[in-house]
């Protein structure tokens, strides 16, 4: 389960969360409606045509603006199995390891990769494959303690067991 | 070695004598923010946990600000959520439409949030708070729904960039346009993970609002959060207000700084940030002829009683031009009646300007002020994305309060200078 293989959309640089999902359709928490706007000002075949397990491209600074955590929903919703970016904004990077949404920073994988392309990621291994290419990077490693969130399923399993709260 | 505020802060809520950038911490929060887009998910995550009550009913605040007074039957659903949750779990700072607010301008308002403080808010422009001396920060609702639940957030230590702005500001320069100006400086991801601290001669002559718009902007730079040190001014604003103890950091002498950043204010013009992002700033007079249809004052930031004053001081005895449509949105009920109170209303709504019920509206293309496709605004808000404040091939440009309140004078971003010479 730690190895994703998918077809990548490739986005550029600064992606911010307006452009993930805009703020005209933050009135529900609803992933499949969500979904259904998903980088749709950016690129508005993306809901259409984006299949299960696709992989998201993004260049530096990926989920800038806003807190909502409706964007790496909407990813998720839409079915994207996988976000690789050259670098992520706080917000979104914490909301994505915090929901279970796995990402991955890797300038190396996101310079060249093209529309289409097949990558392959072994999160565990912290390995990026860009098949198409046929070309093997190294991924930046998460600490130990973001490990232990997504272990737990996300950062709501991880208070579950602090808590003590059901499982 | 010494330590920053942000440092210090962080570590007195974690219970450690001494912390540094790059560690990862548990720290106590003093208050935890939702609002009517943030908190319905937070909620649902919180109801996922298992616990029966929240940390601390007095220690979180429920704003409905983004889409009320609601827009729609399932912004009304949202709202309703908020609610219930707050009658159920007794919350004490849950604030209904007519007594509520834009979060930002409203929780300093109230003084509970404080020097001093750490407080995370399910909204990225809780950053806002530093200007008063807190660690503030923006996060996501599951972040809200934990901390709602243990009145703990876990973060990295950020590294900070020292920010020393010297020299004297020209007129019509304030908050705004050294905190876009800086963005310009840095890029969107200047300050990325990282703490902004705000000092210097020109800053310490900045008024506790100004600060609050710098603030407020830290995150369009990527930072983590934005911090003045606490000083007269700061006791001046949080003295009559305080709900609860506070305490003023400063950094050390030999404090570690990642970067230190030297700025002269005095060559600074009035800023305007080009679509569609807030880096995109120039000086008023690199814009060019720029007509625009809407202008749009208020926001988390720029909605406070000196950006009406700013404006109101421009609009005095003038008239919005016939093809714009100019919209002002006091950040809470209390900025609205001293606005009244001073005979500010009567201004923009003599000058042709329409005035609204708090709310975040515009701002995010909400409400209040949607743009049509090839429509132009200039905002005194905090993003220009594409479709921010409506159609994807809309655009808004970003200015303070008087460069906004020249513009709708004359049709064109404007600057102040010139609206007011002609008047005088």
């Amino acid at each position: 389960m730690n190895v994703f293989q998918g077809k990548t959309w490739v986005f550029g640089d600064d992606i911010d969360t307006d452009a993930i999902i805009p703020a005209r359709y933050l009135t529900t928490q609803d992933p499949k409606i969500l979904a259904a706007h998903c980088m749709e000002d950016a690129e508005p075949d993306f809901p259409k045509k984006v299949q299960p397990g696709d992989i998201i491209v993004g260049g530096k600074n990926f989920g800038c603006g806003s807190s909502r955590e409706h964007a790496p929903i909407a990813i998720s919703g839409a079915g994207v199995s996988l976000v690789i970016a050259e670098s992520f904004a706080r917000i979104f990077f914490r909301n994505a390891i915090n929901i279970g949404l796995p990402i991955v920073e890797c300038p190396q994988a996101v310079s060249g990769c093209e529309n289409g392309h097949t990558l392959q990621v072994d999160l565990a291994a912290g390995v990026v494959k860009n098949l198409t290419l046929n070309e093997s990077y190294e991924a930046v490693a998460f600490p130990d303690f973001m490990q232990e969130i997504i272990q737990a399923g996300g950062l709501i399993g991880f208070v579950k067991r602090q808590t003590g709260g059901e499982k | 070695m010494g330590m920053t505020i942000t440092e210090k802060i962080l570590a007195k809520h974690a219970g450690r004598q001494k912390l540094e950038a790059g560690e990862l911490i548990n720290a106590k929060v003093d208050m935890v923010l939702g609002n009517d887009v943030t908190a319905p998910l937070a909620i649902q995550e919180f109801e996922r946990i298992g616990v029966k009550t929240v940390f601390d009913p007095a220690k979180i605040a429920l704003v409905p600000d983004h889409f009320t007074p609601n827009k729609d039957i399932q912004s009304a659903e949202q709202a309703k959520i908020m609610r219930e949750f707050a009658r159920r779990h007794d919350i004490v700072h849950y604030f209904e439409v007519g007594r509520m607010g834009i979060e930002h301008c409203l929780l300093p308002e109230l003084g509970i949030v404080l020097p001093g403080h750490v407080v995370i808010g399910a909204d990225s422009h809780t950053c806002t708070y530093g200007a008063l001396g807190a660690f503030a920060t923006g996060v996501g609702s599951t972040d809200m729904a934990a901390a709602m639940a243990t009145g703990e957030a876990w973060f990295r230590v950020p590294e900070t960039i020292l920010f020393v702005y010297r020299g004297e500001l020209k007129p019509w320069v304030s908050g705004k346009d050294l905190i876009l100006y800086t963005i310009g400086l840095i890029g969107v991801d200047g300050a990325r993970y990282m703490s902004m601290e705000f000092t210097g001669e020109a800053i310490e002559g900045l008024s506790q609002d100004a600060r609050f718009t710098m603030a407020n902007m830290a995150i369009e730079a990527g930072a983590k959060n934005g911090i003045f040190i606490p000083d007269a001014v700061t006791e001046n604003y949080v003295r009559q207000r305080a709900k609860g103890n506070y305490e003023f950091y400063v950094s050390d002498p030999d404090a570690h700084y990642k970067k230190v950043i030297e700025i002269d204010v005095s060559g600074i013009e009035p800023q305007v940030a080009f679509p569609h992002l807030p880096e995109n700033a120039r000086g008023i007079g690199d814009v060019g002829e720029v007509a625009v249809d809407q202008v749009v004052i208020g926001s988390c930031t720029n909605g406070r009683i000196e950006d009406l004053e700013i404006a109101a001081s421009i609009l005095q005895g003038k008239t919005v031009a016939a093809n714009v449509r100019l919209i002002v949105i006091p950040g809470t009920q209390a900025i609205y009646l001293e606005a009244l109170n001073q005979g500010l209303i009567e201004i923009f709504i003599n000058a042709g300007a329409a005035v609204s019920t708090p709310t975040c509206g515009p701002c995010l293309g909400g409400h209040m002020g949607i743009l049509a496709k090839g429509e132009r605004a200039v905002a005194t808000t905090n993003r220009n994305f594409v479709g921010r404040m409506g159609h994807p091939e809309s655009e808004v440009y970003l200015s303070g309060p008087a460069v906004a309140a020249a513009s709708a004078v004359t049709g064109y971003i404007t600057s102040p200078q010139d609206v007011v010479k002609e008047g005088a």
